[in-house]
């Protein structure tokens, strides 16, 4: 199971996650020390620039050397690094709301013209929270229930597409799911709730697929352990996500209210 | 005020009493589903992760409402924050929902779920039958205390609450 892996490919994975990781940190920091200095914007929160550190900080972790190879060989860690790369890290990157930060950096005709690039319709079809459940939670049901598994330890190509792909569907699912950043197309709470169901449904049904049909090459009690692991750590996670979903629901039925007692008419 | 302008069904006292014992029926539902993850799986041990006789099916409800359980703790939640500003919320609705809603999902968890998809069972190694008795029972008497309550603060919610604050 371990011949195949190629020990460049790995440090490549490694190093390049590590200069991206670098380079993206450096960005952000750019970007909010500009905004910082238009004094008309908001002040740029702190704990935004801490959680898309931390966010940085838990991707590179995952896709490091040492601990690729310990996941390698430890089905318990593998898991631990796909609860990481998958669902902790997209929430925070998420929650230090780059697409926001990068507006507000450009200058008004740049702003616009990306603004525009954001609503072409490619990106909400992927933001749809339908499109985003399948490829997230679809694409782990293609990774753990059929031999891609077993693949992707011998091929290394194939282990760094799948990572990408649990990185960026993670992302992906988390920006469907809570509105940050801003989302020229807005699904109902209650829409993003039905999707989200079944979605969470599916993960917790795969955790005990795994725990009772370990994927070829490993051990029962390491499989076991990895899907508990999966199972609660993904509760855990998704249970942040269920709250900000709610929390904002709870803050915009607050204002309508308000508007409707005060009888003010909508923002346009 | 015409007819037009207010719909029976968007009567907000009738509104506001049907959203408590929604809000009831939802947390209780969540609250049932976290004891028995709490108790049952975590502390007690009597529950297993996963138990070789459990259907498709049983795997499939048992994900679907663990999943909604989350969602119905935190959403029963948030709408009583909702009605607690709205200076709308009623104990006494809200308590007979969520006794229902418990009530109603311990008795689907104890008979279909553990009976007929049996995803597991509540013991292992012991005669089985006082324990579904006494969790479908409690189950039952939970809904019937749950509809009467319900009957009741819906009645007085009707003749006390006659002038409706915002």
């Amino acid at each position: 199971m371990h011949d195949g892996f190629s020990g460049i490919l790995n440090l490549t994975i490694g190093c390049g996650s590590l200069l991206l990781g670098v380079l993206s940190i450096i960005l952000y920091f750019t970007g909010v020390f500009r905004s910082r200095r238009k004094v008309r914007l908001r002040h740029w929160p702190t704990w935004r620039a801490f959680s898309w550190c931390a966010g940085t900080f838990l991707a590179v972790l995952t896709l490091s050397v040492p601990f690729m190879e310990a996941a390698h060989h430890d089905f318990r860690l593998h898991m631990a690094g796909h609860l990481l790369l998958g669902m902790a890290a997209p929430l925070l990157l998420a929650l230090g709301a780059p697409v926001t930060l990068l507006l507000r950096t450009l200058d008004t005709s740049r702003a616009r013209k990306a603004a525009g690039w954001l609503k072409k319709p490619i990106f909400s079809f992927y933001r749809h929270p339908v499109t985003a459940s399948v490829l997230n939670i679809g694409g782990l049901w293609v990774l753990y229930a059929t031999p891609l598994f077993h693949a992707m330890h011998s091929h290394p190509i194939v282990y760094l597409i799948v990572h990408a792909h649990v990185f960026l569907a993670g992302y992906l699912f988390t920006v469907s799911m809570i509105y940050i950043d801003p989302a020229p197309v807005r699904h109902s709470p209650l829409f993003r709730t039905a999707v989200f169901i079944p979605a969470l449904a599916a993960h917790g049904i795969l955790s005990k697929y795994i725990y009772a049909y370990p994927p070829v090459g490993v051990p029962a009690d390491q499989a076991r352990q990895g899907a508990m692991l999966m199972y609660y750590g993904g509760d855990l996670i998704d249970l942040v996500l269920i709250i900000l979903l709610f929390r904002s629901w709870y803050k915009q039925t607050g204002t309508r209210t308000k508007r409707f007692i005060e009888k003010k008419p909508a923002p346009s | 005020m015409t007819t037009e302008s207010i719909q029976p069904s968007e009567d907000p006292r009738h509104h506001r009493l049907s959203r408590n014992m929604w809000a009831g029926i939802l947390f209780g539902l969540g609250f049932v589903a976290f004891v028995d993850e709490a108790v049952f799986h975590q502390i007690l041990h009597w529950h297993k992760f996963y138990d070789r006789s459990s259907t498709a099916a049983g795997l499939v409800s048992d994900g679907l409402f663990h999943a909604f359980s989350w969602f119905a703790t935190v959403g029963g939640l948030y709408l009583v924050a909702d009605l607690r500003r709205r200076q709308a919320f009623r104990h006494k609705m809200f308590w007979g929902g969520k006794l229902l809603g418990g009530g109603a999902f311990q008795l689907y968890d104890g008979t279909i779920q553990h009976k007929l998809m049996r995803i597991h069972q509540i013991r292992y190694e012991v005669d089985i039958i006082p324990y579904d008795l006494v969790w479908n029972g409690l189950a039952v008497i939970m809904i019937v205390i749950g509809l009467v309550l319900i009957r009741s603060a819906r009645r007085d919610g009707f003749r006390k609450e006659a002038p409706v604050h915002a």
